[in-house]
């Protein structure tokens, strides 16, 4: 029984440059972002291969020192502010919010194309700062190295950031905007996806947390160009200033990163239970606690930078307070899963092993937050490896789990199932034997950002860029197979999966206006059997 | 294992009590972990879909587990934070009597000045057995002074002083890295420690130095920077009496009352109008960029040796 492709769908409506880069359609706009964004994924990804090639010996003989320094710069930067925080909210939030809620648009549906302009523009910026003498700060970009002894180009890269944040709290806004405002009838909040609930945490951390960054950036132009003095000591400034400036965003903005895909995972784990997510209260609190604590908590990146003994309390304790509520999704998860009617289809395998990765991720911070023991792996390979198993276990993972469970929505095809679970296998190992080792050289003390190192600790950079290369080779296969899906894939048919959500109550792809009929909601998010139950698999 | 080294070297009194908490950590990491995962794989296959059309228990959640998988693990952090926290304490408060060197750390290298008028370069020979403090600061950028075989490590930053302690208890050579990002030659700012037996140790002291010791040093200086004109022993000059000003605390011209550390000292030296001593005019100049850290550690050293309550025993 093979599903019929709609006739009419936003894909077809209208062809040529201008339909697509003109378009306020929501589904068009997060097709531009997937693009771009896997545009800077592949470019972050190529930095990280250099980066794992020359860690392969301990000399550091395969670039110079100085352009090391960039690429992990520019690895940091093009990762995080052009693929992480842009990722899943401008990708999978564009497309699912207005379906989600039964809209046919965002609320500003100019705005959002105008968010992602800015996005390319600073994008532009940040490849001007590639081809012109690179950034070689640390994504950090600490002062007063940044401000005074740099000679790479700080001033060009501090205003692609500035730039690029207004793509996020224009995107953050438009969410929560639509979330209030544009909701089907009866779709009350705690009928809500918890997707959306995580998504209008995100928007909140955006819209509060973004200008401080920008801020901060001007900054640090200030001081290069004019010599301001913020920062440098022998004119009155104080460098620990610019990191709790930094730090005030850069901390909850990993939350504007694995929010957004705690959020895919709690539909994942429903979809492929089959199955209310357990304790959805919770779940759905848990986000709004995590978006408020998570600006509570910026002084640990800084217990070892001269701060009072009582601070570093004071933000210890509270960054074990932050895990509470994110240890209480996963056992969440777990319990969701529980009589349920598991499937093992590839979104599933990607939600086990979020869980999995972002159980240790979650955990390892735990090591980090305890002062006394942080003071010895801050600022070593225990950090890197912590933090990625956050953002490439957790919200990797999410991202790709979300785009394989909405794939079939977004092109109306179905990707091969047997290569996609294939790969994610692959990602799962290649990911492991890539950052494992890296906690136990923390501990070891090797220092993060660093180009040589002693050669005892050889064998276990060995065996990470091992990982790496396996790791590569996982995610450049689901970009191959999910672009021949968009032509040789099976339609996929309105739903799949069986799952419930106003997102498969229409065709797939939807059409423009995404609902033929206007939804009116009755039933709680996850009400199971789906209401339109077509199977393919 | 396997040829793999996994933990580095304990060489201090505080690196036991670190790796305590860390292998509590793992301990509790592999239990949560093995917990969660043992639930997922075994529900992933107990509850395996059967039937294509097969659905999952309505089960929408329960009030009892929620509150107790908040409150059991809110207990546990509550454990780890005061563990933490403890040893955070032992690290931040030295033991009075300790060996002070100074470090001052720039791209890239480390300069250690002993108080006995030694200097090295990324070199640091300190005896066993006793508590050594490093008093930290840098020329230009924020570096970070690690010694993972002591299990302590600190921002060393420009503009300030800062300090870390540590009790070596073996001899032996340990690694020193620069721990936060300087530069070019980042990963080669590093250097060793050389833990030495007390009787090696007095012996290496006494290869001695030309220049005497660092507050001799100071205090010849005082003399060419003509400090003395002012800052008089017997309270007659146009400055204050630096006898007994270290350590103790000073009032300041609004009212204010701060304790004479090497940072106010530091201050004082190279902007003296930040902090003026009440009864007085701010009439010195100041020092800011014109003379060398080192120089201005040993002034430094050379005012707390007009201390009587000296903190150092090593002179």
């Amino acid at each position: 029984m093979d599903a019929e492709f709609p006739a009419k769908h936003y894909l077809n409506d209208g062809y040529g440059i201008s339909s697509w880069l003109l378009t306020r359609d929501h589904k068009r706009i997060a097709l531009l972002y997937l693009v771009a964004v896997t545009f800077f994924f592949f470019v972050g990804g190529a930095f990280a291969v250099l980066i794992r090639l020359d860690l392969a010996t301990p000399a550091g003989d395969l670039v110079s020192d100085d352009i090391y320094n960039q690429l992990f710069t520019m690895h940091g930067v093009v990762m995080v502010f052009f693929f992480l925080i842009p990722a899943i909210p401008a990708i999978l939030g564009n497309f699912l919010v207005p379906l989600m809620i039964g809209a046919k648009d965002l609320a500003f549906p100019k705005l959002n194309l105008l968010s992602w302009y800015i996005y390319i523009a600073g994008g532009l910026m940040g490849v001007y700062v590639l081809l012109t003498g690179g950034l070689d700060t640390g994504w950090t970009m600490y002062a007063p190295f940044s401000t005074k002894y740099a000679t790479t180009r700080v001033v060009p890269a501090a205003l692609a950031i500035f730039v690029t944040g207004f793509s996020s709290i224009l995107t953050g806004l438009n969410f929560i905007v639509t979330i209030h405002r544009m909701r089907a009838p009866g779709m009350t909040w705690f009928k809500m996806p918890l997707f959306l609930w995580a998504t209008y945490a995100t928007s909140l951390i955006n819209i509060l947390g973004t200008p401080v960054i920008a801020i901060t950036s001007l900054l640090i132009v200030a001081e290069r160009l004019f010599n301001f003095g913020f920062f440098d000591p022998s004119r009155g400034g104080d460098p620990v200033l610019f990191q709790h400036l930094f730090w005030f965003y850069s901390h909850p903005a990993v939350y504007i990163m694995v929010l957004p895909a705690m959020g895919v995972i709690s539909e994942l784990v429903a979809a492929f239970c089959r199955k209310p997510v357990f304790g959805y209260s919770f779940v759905a609190f848990s986000s709004l606690g995590i978006a408020v604590l998570g600006f509570l908590v910026w002084g640990h990146h800084m217990f070892v930078a001269g701060q009072s003994v009582y601070a570093s309390l004071v933000f210890s304790m509270l960054s074990f307070l932050v895990a509470i509520p994110s240890a209480v999704k996963v056992f969440n998860w777990t319990a969701t899963m529980y009589k349920g009617s598991v499937s093992w289809q590839t979104p599933m395998l990607y939600a086990i092993g979020f869980i999995g990765l972002f159980t240790i991720g979650g955990l390892t911070g735990l090591f980090l937050a305890a002062i006394g023991l942080d003071v010895h792996v801050t600022d070593t390979y225990f950090v890197i490896a912590h933090f990625h198993y956050i953002m490439v276990g957790g919200t990797i993972m999410g991202y790709l789990g979300g785009l394989h469970y909405w794939w079939p929505k977004i092109s109306g095809r179905m990707y091969p199932e047997g290569l996609s679970k294939l790969s994610a296998g692959i990602i799962f190992i290649g990911f492991n034997l890539t950052f494992f080792p890296q906690f136990l050289l923390g501990y070891l003390g090797m220092p993060r950002r660093y180009h040589s190192y002693p050669p005892d600790f050889q064998v276990l950079n060995v065996l990470s860029s091992a990982g790496a290369s396996i790791l590569g080779v996982g995610y450049l296969l689901p970009m191959a197979y999910l672009a021949w899906s968009l032509r040789y894939g099976k339609p996929a048919g309105a739903n799949p999966w069986g799952a419930s959500g106003l997102e498969w109550e229409t065709t797939s792809p939807p059409p423009t206006e995404n609902f033929a009929v206007n939804p009116n909601v009755t039933e709680s998010p996850y009400n199971y059997p789906s209401p339109v139950v077509k199977h393919v698999a | 294992m396997f040829g793999i080294p996994l933990f580095p070297e304990r060489a201090s009194t505080i690196a036991n009590e670190v790796d305590a908490l860390y292998f509590f950590l793992i301990g509790l990491s592999v239990v949560m972990s093995v917990l969660i995962a043992t639930l997922v794989v075994s529900f992933a296959i107990k509850f395996r879909r059967r039937h294509r059309d097969a659905v999952g228990a309505q089960v929408h959640g329960g009030m009892a587990l929620e509150l107790a998988w908040t409150i059991v693990p809110f207990l546990i952090t509550l454990v780890v934070f005061f563990w933490g926290a403890k040893i955070y304490f032992v690290m931040a408060s030295p033991p009075p009597e300790t060996l002070n060197i100074y470090i001052v750390g720039k791209q890239w290298m480390w300069k250690a000045q002993h108080l006995t008028g030694q200097r090295e370069i990324n070199q640091l020979h300190v005896p066993v057995g006793r508590p050594v403090k490093l008093i930290m600061t840098s020329e230009d950028v924020i570096h970070n002074f690690s010694i993972p075989a002591m299990r302590v490590k600190a921002d060393v930053i420009p503009g300030r002083f800062v300090q870390i302690w540590f009790e070596p208890t073996r001899p032996g050579t340990y690694q020193i890295f620069c721990a936060e990002y300087c530069g070019t030659q980042h990963s080669r700012m590093t250097g060793q420690v050389e833990v030495m037996e007390a009787n090696a140790y007095q012996t290496w002291l006494s290869g001695g130095t030309a220049e005497g010791s660092l507050a001799s040093t100071g205090e010849r200086l005082f003399a060419d920077l003509a400090c003395n004109t002012c800052h008089r022993p017997d309270s007659r000059g146009r400055g204050p009496v630096l006898q007994n000003v270290y350590s103790h605390p000073v009032q300041l011209h609004d009212g204010t009352v701060v304790t004479a550390d090497e940072n106010y000292l530091r201050e004082s030296i190279l902007t003296p109008a930040t902090k003026v001593t009440a009864g007085f005019q701010p009439v010195m100049p100041a020092f800011q960029g014109l003379i060398s850290e080192e120089q201005l550690l040993a002034l430094i050293e050379y005012v707390k040796s007009l201390s009587t309550q000296q903190e150092n025993v090593n002179r």
